[in-house]
């Protein structure tokens, strides 16, 4: 494949696909059935096409691959310049893999306007694989913000009743905090005189009250989309109001753009302000694990459950993020994949019986093992995974940051493990009340198990997190070279600025 | 002498044009109405062609009463693009609503050739008489509705709160004149730059003067302090007169407003900057918060092109090249988008009437799918949301504040329009997220549907090939501040 502009064509193929969509005319029956299958052998080639990515990819080196570059807007230097590296390749294979999963998902859940929710998917897809790409900080933006025009449009038509609140919440409150990212993103430009972000990694040189300020603004827009404590109140609304294919995507990729953010852009650019910021991002994330954890038991809808689960994850990857030891960064990373699958398989889980009983409410369940053992046995795996069961994704992950956040600071380690005892509490409960006891309730009691299709979605899924858990390291050595270098990096600007002892004297070491 | 008519002439082919046009009516009477409608929109577009050919190099006319540079160019081409758009789109309106009157489009014509006046004025007298001769054909165009109350009353309003601007406009000119000793634009600049240089302050007597110009421009751009006029106007004005107020007058005032500032006063920059600064940020906080409440489409436009206009003089109030580039590359983006919107707005028809309330849009997406598509494009385009064109307005300004060190303002602006973006996916989600109500009348004409389709795509791919505005804007911004 060599020669071929792979990342673009992975990139905007989808978007081809949803013109050809646009294109369908005809009856509505013959119109949705087409457009279901354009979608899902779009998303599937474009699945099959980013496997290029994965197998062309050469591990051990820090560099960006794949790399495209031409002229955009010259006036400015702009570029549109695309590539991937061992941190953001893999996010790529995860969006990719999760939209024909998004696209078999709804194949039957969505029944109206089946034309417009695949093309917004599509469109979807084309804005996140090409956010993961982009090595140009306006390209960047657009595509990280463009994201939010396809999900509304997914939160507000195809939600559920509180839909217009949920989406007007989701889309404000991102579009808050982007805004000052971009303002941010304006004045880095000025100061360096480049967009690019491989020339911005290599040292902005930026100085360090400067950095105060502008890490603030990424934050703002960052916090935002991990989501982190305090500013996580549009998540659960977003993903209970969502489509289950909605809610996977915002679980399972849309939230990795926050954190991918503070991978890319607030650690390697802005050092100081990273380290003298460290604190912050510590308490807000051992907050997040423990406060969300413990709300998470107090759920009674399945949706909300898993939302508030997955600001707890999430705490683990900021926290994970801000060690900047390999382990912490690895662990981040791997979580955020691991959490891309498992929490993007749980909506799923709870899209299952949603499909056939219609509500979310826990006490509507119970004694499912009795009529669904398929369905337990699935549920059973994406349930462990999330806890953090050795042998699966989730262990990998939050081991990794736990043994990273111990040599930053025992304390947090300490704080932020007591995550994986409550997560197995609220996990574990909420598997108990929807699996296991008597099968008494009326409606449940000629509920049917999985078809094909359901277990077609989730076989993949269940492969992947057994994968990641047994043999993480087919993914740890995609990432380690760059991880290495980001460190390398960091440490060198720290040691050659003043402002390095003043976050010294912050961190009291 | 033979050098300054060749200057002049794409304004001077308008104005035989459109005298042609007047004495072409008056013999054939009404019924030549669609006729000369028909042939407005080939002089507009003709006099597009010959500003397109006219010579890029700064020319000077009439012991430099005028001027025409890269900047004047950029701007006519703006201009002359949103009134041959206009005419296209009120071809059917006019007809419905019992205005197929040949004076219309001649009028326009006239406006038109004022705007072209304004944005070459190089003197405070000929910046005036382009002003008054834009204003009188507007005010009737206003109130070209006589049978309707609320047209003639916008009209007359207009007409009252336009003539105390440009009094306040006169007043202070005759007090820059009265202390500089001048009119031209190119004098008083050297005479500003000399004390400059010397170091003197100018005196207050001029700093008011300058403030009162100031004062009379932002009335023209519906800047607060100075909106109020607008969004009655705007309600009560016929829909396609509307459409053409928000859009070409609007960046004939800017461009005026730019030159000023720029040319003449671009040497007092610290005595106007604060007063830029806070009618900018003014703008575009009433715009966003005053526009949530709204019910009327046409209101809550007039809201809305207030905001942009706070965007846009973000650009100018910085003050610098950078700033100017991104003013016009904002104009240019808005023109298209504001365009795209009134003709959905045109579109609006319920049993043969109008309908203006923005309720009436429920679920558009439903029964006319490709509008709804439109709408929702010029909708994010507005809210400044990437891809989309509105987006790269945004960006363009927001970096000349940066660059000025203008954080103050940046900030204010870019969270202003994350409240602007509420009102305008109220619309998205009315299309969108509702069930239908009553569809509109169909066919909507050719015409309306060809506006739609090209500034939609316009708007949409604007990032595909943002070259051709960006560095048109760029060149216009060079000509400026080197003239």
């Amino acid at each position: 494949m060599h020669g071929w502009p792979l990342l673009s064509l992975v990139t905007f193929l989808p978007l081809v696909g949803a013109g050809f969509i646009l294109m369908i005319r005809g009856e509505e029956e013959v119109v949705a059935r087409n457009a279901r299958y354009v979608a899902l052998w779009t998303s599937l080639i474009t699945f099959v096409l980013s496997l290029f990515v994965w197998f062309g990819f050469e591990r051990g080196t820090a560099d960006f691959q794949f790399v495209e570059k031409t002229e955009w807007i010259p006036a400015f230097g702009i570029t549109y310049h695309m590539g991937v590296d061992g941190i953001s390749m893999m996010f790529v294979l995860l969006s990719t893999i999760l939209t024909p999963i998004c696209v078999l998902a709804s194949w039957e859940a969505i029944t109206y306007r089946v034309k417009e929710y695949m093309i917004a998917f599509l469109a979807l897809e084309t804005l996140m694989v090409g956010m993961f790409c982009a090595l140009d900080f306006v390209a960047f933006y657009m595509f990280f913000e463009g994201v939010l025009i396809p999900m509304f449009l997914i939160i507000g038509v195809w939600g559920g009743p509180r839909r217009v609140y949920s989406a007007f919440k989701f889309f404000l409150y991102t579009l808050l905090g982007s805004v000052l990212m971009l303002l941010a993103i304006l004045a880095i430009y000025f100061h360096t005189g480049t967009t690019d972000i491989p020339t911005l990694l290599a040292g902005a040189g930026i100085p360090p009250e400067m950095q105060i300020w502008l890490w603030l603004a990424f934050f703002a827009s960052f916090a935002v989309k991990v989501p982190m404590w305090p500013v996580h109140t549009w998540l659960p609304d977003a993903h209970v109001e969502a489509p289950t294919a909605g809610s996977v995507i915002l679980a399972g990729v849309l939230l990795k753009m926050g954190g991918y953010g503070f991978l890319r852009f607030s650690l390697p650019m802005l050092p100081e302000a990273s380290a003298f910021f460290a604190p912050l991002v510590f308490g807000l994330s051992i907050v997040a694990v423990i406060y969300t954890s413990l709300v998470a038991l107090a759920q009674e809808d399945m949706k909300k459950l898993i939302a508030y689960s997955s600001v707890a994850h999430m705490g683990f990857v900021t926290a994970g993020v801000f060690t900047v030891t390999q382990q912490g960064l690895e662990g981040a990373i791997f979580q955020m994949l691991s959490h891309g699958i498992v929490s993007a398989a749980l909506f799923l889980v709870v899209g299952v019986v949603y499909d056939r009983i219609h509500t979310r409410l826990i006490e509507k369940y119970g004694g499912l093992v009795h009529r669904m053992p398929n369905y337990a046995l699935i549920f059973m795996v994406f349930m462990l995974a999330s806890v953090g069961l050795p042998g699966t994704s989730g262990f990998v992950g939050e081991f990794l940051v736990i043994v990273g956040t111990f040599q930053a600071n025992t304390w947090v380690a300490l704080l932020i493990a007591s995550g994986m005892v409550l997560g197995a509490a609220y996990m574990l409960y909420l598997y108990r009340r929807i699996i296991f006891g008597k099968l008494t309730k009326q409606h449940l009691m000629d509920i049917l198990d999985l078809n094909w299709r359901e277990k077609a979605i989730f076989a993949p899924m269940i492969v992947l997190v057994l994968w990641m858990g047994i043999y993480p390291v087919s993914f740890l050595d995609v990432m380690s070279a760059s991880v290495e270098s980001l460190i390398t990096n960091y440490e060198q600007a720290m040691a050659g600025s003043e402002g390095a002892s003043l976050a010294l004297l912050w961190s009291g070491q | 002498m033979t050098y300054d008519l060749a200057t002049i002439i794409p304004e001077l082919f308008l104005v035989v044009a459109a005298t042609v046009l007047l004495m072409l009516g008056v013999f054939r009477g009404q019924q030549s109405t669609q006729l000369v409608l028909g042939l407005s929109v080939v002089a507009v577009v003709v006099t597009l062609a010959l500003v397109w050919l006219a010579p890029a190099e700064r020319a000077a006319a009439f012991g430099g009463l005028y001027v025409h540079d890269g900047f004047a160019g950029f701007m006519k081409g703006l201009i002359l693009t949103a009134a041959a758009l206009c005419l296209v789109m009120s071809w059917r309106y006019i007809e419905r609503e019992n205005m197929a009157r040949f004076e219309f489009p001649v009028l326009m014509l006239y406006a038109t050739v004022g705007m072209l006046m304004m944005v070459s004025a190089n003197d405070l007298i000929s910046l005036y008489v382009g002003l008054e001769l834009q204003n009188l054909s507007l005010y009737v165009i206003a109130a070209f509705r006589r049978d309707a109350i609320r047209s003639t009353e916008s009209g007359l309003k207009y007409f009252i709160l336009s003539s105390l601007s440009s009094g306040l406009l006169l007043y202070g000119a005759s007090m820059v004149y009265g202390f500089a000793g001048t009119t031209s634009f190119g004098d008083l600049a050297a005479i500003f730059a000399q004390a400059q240089a010397a170091g003197e302050t100018p005196s207050v007597g001029l700093v008011v003067g300058v403030v009162f110009v100031i004062a009379g421009l932002a009335f023209k751009v519906s800047a607060v302090p100075f909106h109020m006029w607008t969004p009655d106007v705007y309600e009560g004005a016929p829909t396609a007169v509307t459409a053409f107020f928000s859009t070409a007058p609007k960046t004939a005032a800017i461009a005026l407003f730019v030159r000023v500032m720029m040319g003449p006063f671009g040497d007092l920059t610290a005595q106007w900057q604060q007063v830029l600064v806070a009618i900018s940020i003014l703008s575009m906080v009433l715009g966003a918060f005053a526009a949530i409440n709204q019910r009327n489409i046409k209101r809550m436009m007039a809201y809305s092109s207030i905001g942009h206009v706070g965007y846009a003089l973000i650009g100018l109030a910085s003050g610098t090249e950078a700033g100017i580039r991104g003013l016009a590359v904002y104009m240019a983006i808005y023109l298209f988008m504001n365009i795209g919107t009134f003709a959905v707005i045109l579109c609006m028809r319920q049993k043969d009437r109008m309908v203006e309330q923005i309720d009436d849009l429920r679920g558009l997406s439903r029964t006319h799918p490709m509008m709804a598509l439109a709408m929702g494009i010029f909708m994010f385009s507005m809210a400044g949301i990437p891809p989309l064109a509105g987006f790269f307005g945004k960006i363009y300004v927001f970096l000349a504040a940066v660059e000025a060190e203008l954080y103050t303002l940046a900030v204010i602006g870019v969270l202003s329009s994350v409240v602007a973006a509420f009102y305008y996916l109220r619309i998205v989600k009315l299309m969108y997220f509702d069930e239908p109500a009553e569809a509109f009348d169909t066919p909507f004409g050719r015409e309306m549907s060809l506006v739609m389709g090209a500034t939609g795509l316009i708007t949409l791919l604007f990032f595909v090939f943002p070259n051709p505005i960006v560095d048109g804007a760029e060149a216009a911004a060079a000509a400026l501040l080197a003239g």
